[in-house]
């Protein structure tokens, strides 16, 4: 076995050995390391003001105007084109986002320890459907549920998984893929195990039992009338939105799937991708034995199917950092395991297996923590290596929600996406050095 | 030779699709195999490949 084998062979083991566990939430200046007060994360690879698109430009005026540094979209605008305001990669400070990816530093974030490997990654908390801040929106309902959010439903969980003493995301991802899920795109099942595990504990919360507080009461009434007229306990309240959102575990899922990523980061001579990200403008990969340094490429835009009243010029080019799921053998690349989720995407069940098929070309290893029960219980492709990729002329394969170009309208359809060729020469080029 | 002619054909088609799309359009039994040379044939990428070894 050559020394770059050996190394690879290293890396997704490590990657496959971490054991990411949510611990704690908390306020990201206080819990992720360098965040300051004019720092604000986003999706992707680093960027400019000037070269972000609408949905992440309209995500960052939001955050400012959560923050309360600027009173409207005029005054939010002109201050993050001032050069006041920094921007930086999520992934810089072991956190990722999914779409804009934007994190600010008042925003609660999911806490997530390697309990293998050590240290913590980070992520925001899911906003739900429509109208959010992740899409680039910012009116007073998206601002409205962001309070909710950090000064109702943070507390309320944080509570609740310290009564519980952790949860274990990891084997919620295995249990999922059992389920029709594939960890990126249909979200069902790991929400209903999500909400199945943290239910006993939230509803044991001292903060859960209020039925009075001073934060303006999300609208839940498309749950259920009961929840009209404020009567119901915080508790209730949040297990009513758990419900209302399939994407309630994603974003706990991506901080974990981060902490897979970072054991498998910076083992050297490995070939291995432990970076993929998008900031709606370029796609950026990082590998393994290569460092910090990015190799990035514009974005495509996304394949997909479209809502109602949207087309594909609709489309922005693909944004988010949840593609940090495909990095460590789930999402796209478990598709097999959720067959349904060509109604979302487009295609036939056929086609879910060819594209795991696929990606076994370009991987190291099969998962030994996540399977596929319809191919035999065979572990899901994982560990992509970049001579792989293109010595195959096969890129990974990326199953994505599509933003409307335009900051603050939202989620327009979901698809399939190529990440870009040149970026994985490019790699290659820097590896052979 | 001669005998391949007058039995059913079962055709493996390698490389480009359209080929074998076009048999199965005239209703003969194929299997098509995705293959394409390696790197596309790229000679820099392919040295840049023998240093990864």
């Amino acid at each position: 076995m050559s020394k770059i084998d050996q190394a690879n062979k290293k890396a997704v083991e490590r990657m496959m050995k971490s054991r990411p566990v949510w611990v704690d939430i908390g306020r990201a200046r206080d819990v992720i390391p360098g965040i300051k007060d004019n720092l604000f994360l986003h999706a992707g690879p680093p960027i400019t003001w000037e070269r972000m698109s609408g949905p992440l430009k309209g995500a960052i005026m939001g955050g400012l105007i959560y923050e309360g540094k600027a009173k409207n979209a005029e005054e939010a605008e002109k201050l993050a084109a001032s050069g006041e305001v920094e921007f930086a990669p999520c992934h810089h400070y072991n956190s990722v986002g999914p779409m804009a990816g934007v994190i600010t530093p008042s925003q609660m974030v999911f806490i997530i320890e390697d309990k293998e490997w050590g240290g913590y990654t980070y992520s925001n908390m899911n906003e739900g459907y429509g109208k959010v801040l992740r899409y680039g929106a910012f009116d007073d309902e998206v601002l409205k549920r962001l309070r909710w959010l950090d000064e109702v439903y943070a507390p309320v969980i944080k509570e609740a998984v310290h009564l519980a003493g952790g949860m274990d995301i990891k084997s919620i991802i295995a249990q999922a893929l059992h389920m029709g899920d594939d960890g990126h795109n249909r979200n069902r099942a790991t929400t209903s195990l999500f909400i199945r595990t943290i239910a006993p504990f939230v509803v044991e919360t001292d903060w859960g039992k209020k039925t009075e507080y001073d934060t303006p009461r999300l609208d839940l009434s498309n749950v259920n009338e009961y929840f009209k007229g404020g009567k119901a306990t915080a508790a209730a309240e949040v297990l009513a939105f758990m419900h209302s959102n399939d994407l309630t575990s994603l974003n706990a899922i991506m901080a974990a799937c981060k902490s897979m990523a970072l054991a498998a980061h910076g083992v050297e001579n490995s070939t291995l991708v432990t970076t993929m990200a998008r900031n709606g403008t370029d796609f950026g990969i990082r590998v393994s034995s290569t460092g910090d340094k990015w190799f990035t490429a514009p974005a495509n835009v996304p394949d997909g199917l479209y809502f109602s009243g949207f087309k594909a010029s609709d489309a922005n080019p693909d944004i988010g950092d949840s593609v940090i799921t495909e990095t460590v053998g789930i999402g796209g690349f478990a598709m097999a395991a959720a067959p349904a989720i060509v109604n979302f995407i487009g295609g036939n069940p056929a086609d879910a297996f060819d594209a795991t098929n696929e990606m076994y070309e370009i991987t190291v290893a099969e998962n030994n923590n996540f399977n596929i029960p319809a191919m035999d219980f065979r572990g899901t492709p994982t560990g992509i290596d970049v001579r792989k990729v293109v010595e195959k002329n096969i890129v990974p394969r990326i199953n994505t929600g599509i933003a409307h170009k335009e900051a603050g309208i939202g989620q327009v359809g979901a698809g399939i996406v190529k990440p870009p060729m040149e970026m994985f020469v490019e790699a290659l080029k820097e590896l052979a050095k | 030779m001669n005998n391949l002619f007058d039995t059913e054909l079962k055709v493996i088609n390698m490389g480009l699709e359209d080929f074998a799309e076009t048999l199965k359009e005239r209703g003969t039994k194929v299997i098509h195999v995705r293959w394409q040379p390696p790197a596309m044939g790229d000679e820099d990428i392919l040295s840049l490949l023998d240093k990864l070894k």
